[in-house]
């Protein structure tokens, strides 16, 4: 008891993974804009292929998630809650402890929120291998508005001891993290999107969980982002240099565990550090950065985000514009924060 | 050890549930604090589980074959602690760190620090949708374990344990065995008052499940009914066990108070009288 460091257990080869010598790792999103939503659907069926101990549930969105391509190909290990998202995170519970690898999904409010308490109970106090990957995260749902835009999930999952929370950038980073947490033994909550998003990994990108990919590191300052806030990073740091600042890009797509080395390095880098990502500023990947840092080597920080406020009905694009999300609000915020 | 146990010996059964009341009185006074009432109601329903109904190895808790138990109302800790105990999973001495710092045995159930739990419970209502998928995953691998899960009538007012009695049923989980422990009274007072959860059994039959009632103090009963229960196929099955809370201690019997209030020293002693354990 006391200080449980976490564990890192990945399932011995012989644990169920038959190898159908069929056409594997044909999957390759390298390079290609979609959903990270379709990103998974794809992958799904590959491992599912791949490993008879993968299970699905959904909770009647499984054509919004993707899952029911899963359900497709293997209706026998699909499992439809109807909608009720508690029942869904107990269910994978006992799923996990009859030997399967359990991937549950349903929109990220509806996951994270209204099955918080289960996945605290159920889920992460037993240690249960549950892959809660949620889509429909943050404002790019668009449409539908504020009810089905999560922005808080990040902050409700990141609180619970055990579980690890991972937010990727595209779809060709969402196929290697959906193969990397079925491997792990563990509880886990991955955040999806519903909009497509460019491509911005390299070709040689592995991902691993806790491990940051620093596209850069910058010498007036470094952003660390997640999801589809790497790409407006980037994009920002084109439009800085030819202003002559230096700022550098980080990809945190793990957000628990953080990649302390990797912050570290960034804030030894420049004494500026900007996070950004498509969640409030309080309790996600900015307060995570925030905290770790002024324990352990106080800069300045500043956090990109929705500030303490409802998402609503839009387009996307609009929406990211209106709640400050794009390369050029990091752009202003960069400058601003350099020029006092 | 090998399997445990199947012997179907009533008064074997009835002294095992006798001695599982004793060291749950004896625990609870021990720790000072604890849930008292809702371990002895279900007293009779764990001990036939344990002692006779369940395949399970108690030097290889992990042993696939074995059936399950969830005690979804995990406030009944002391009950199976109890049983795990006197069936083998750890030396009985273990039960005096009741609730203590540092205790595998914490306050309700712990599957990380305790061989023979399951999962975690504590948190109501959460238990038959575990129960549920290991239900589900167990038929995935066609697997002869049988899954039981013990529920309390208060606990029913939780709006989870519905949407997973309509999971069972829709996926007529016939290897699923709940027990509800009907014993009138949860924390605030009796359920007909604080929450009327009457008729229960037109409820669970209502989502597909075959009903058994029963006196869940009446060990020949309890034992039939688990034992026709796994013979109905296509369905769940259901054990309304009526009970009494406190069960077996005159002065705790019926009394909403001795929900969570451990026996004093005094009340030890009377107890232990009642329950023939004279001069020990
Ligand atoms: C979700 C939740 N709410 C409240 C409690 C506090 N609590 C513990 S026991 C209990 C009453 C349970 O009554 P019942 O299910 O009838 O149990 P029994 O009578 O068998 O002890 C309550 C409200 C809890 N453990 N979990
Ligand atoms: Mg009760």
């Amino acid at each position: 008891m006391g200080s449980r460091k976490q564990e890192f257990r990945v399932q011995s080869p012989e644990s169920g993974i038959k190898t159908l010598n069929s056409e594997l790792q044909t999957l390759n999103f390298y390079g290609q804009a979609v959903a990270t939503r379709d990103a998974y659907g794809a992958t799904l069926v590959e491992l599912g292929k791949r490993n008879e101990k993968v299970v699905v549930l959904d909770a009647d969105l499984s054509g919004s998630t993707k899952t029911a391509k899963f359900a497709k190909a293997f209706p026998e290990r699909f499992f439809n809650m109807g909608i009720s998202e508690q029942d869904m995170v107990g269910t994978a519970g006992g799923l996990s402890l009859a030997g399967k690898i359990p991937f549950a999904s349903t929109f990220a409010i509806f996951e994270t929120g209204r099955a918080w308490e289960q996945i605290r109970q159920t889920v992460c106090y037993s240690h249960l291998n549950v892959k809660l990957v949620a889509t429909h995260s943050g404002l790019t749902v668009g449409e539908d508005g504020a009810s089905h835009q999560a922005l808080e999930d990040v902050a409700l999952m990141r609180v619970l001891p055990e579980l690890v929370v991972i937010v990727p950038s595209d779809g060709f980073e969402t196929q290697q993290v959906i193969d990397a947490i079925a491997e792990y033994e563990g509880p886990v909550y991955v955040r999806l999107g519903r909009a497509k998003v460019p491509a911005v990994m390299p070709p040689d990108y592995k991902f691993q969980i806790g491990k940051a990919h620093t596209f850069h590191l910058g010498k007036d300052a470094n952003i660390i982002a997640d999801g589809i806030m790497v790409a407006a990073a980037l994009q920002a740091r084109e439009t800085l240099l030819k202003e002559g600042i230096d700022a550098g890009v980080i990809n945190m797509s793990t957000v628990k565990p953080l990649d302390a080395e990797a912050l570290l390095k960034a804030a030894n880098a420049s004494k500026l550090i900007v996070t950004a990502e498509e969640h409030s500023v309080i309790g996600g990947l900015g307060g995570a950065v925030a905290e770790y840092l002024s324990e352990n080597h106080p800069v300045a920080v500043k956090r990109i985000g929705t500030r303490d406020t409802f998402g609503g009905s839009g387009k996307p694009d609009d929406l990211l514009k209106l709640y400050g999300l794009t390369a050029d609000d990091i752009v202003k915020t960069i400058k601003s924060a350099l020029s006092r | 050890m090998a399997v445990l146990t199947q012997s179907r010996d009533i008064a074997f059964l009835k002294e095992q549930a006798r001695i599982v009341r004793v060291e749950i009185l004896k625990m609870l006074t021990q720790s000072g604090s604890g849930h008292t009432g809702g371990s002895l109601s279900a007293a009779d329903i764990a001990t036939a589980l344990y002692f006779y109904k369940m395949r399970h190895r108690p030097d290889n808790p992990k042993w696939e074959e074995r059936d399950r138990f969830i005690l979804s109302k995990g406030h009944a800790a002391p009950l199976l602690y109890t049983v795990l105990a006197l069936t083998g999973y750890f030396d009985k001495s273990l039960l005096g760190t009741l609730r203590k710092t540092g205790s595998p045995l914490q306050g309700h159930p712990s599957s990380k620090l305790l061989q023979g739990v399951e999962v975690s419970t504590g948190s109501l209502g959460q238990g038959l949708s575990i129960a549920n998928g290991m239900a589900l995953g167990l038929q995935l691998d066609d697997s002869a374990s049988r899954v039981y899960c013990l529920l309390g009538d208060g606990e029913i007012q939780e709006g989870q344990v519905w949407e997973a009695a309509m999971t069972a049923g829709h996926y007529a989980l016939d290897n699923l065995c709940a027990i509800v422990d009907l014993n009138e009274l949860q924390i605030d007072g009796r359920c007909e008052d604080v929450m009327k959860i009457t008729p229960v059994a037109p409820k669970w039959k209502a989502f597909n499940w075959h009903i058994f009632e029963i006196d869940g103090h009446n060990m020949e009963e309890i034992v039939s009914a688990l034992d026709e229960a796994e013979r109905i196929k296509g369905k769940p099955s259901v054990i309304l066990a009526n009970t009494i809370k406190g069960k077996g201690v005159s002065f705790f019997e019926g009394k909403a108070e001795y929900h969570g209030l451990a026996p004093t020293k005094e009340e030890l002693e009377k107890a232990l009288k009642e329950l023939g354990e004279d001069g020990k």
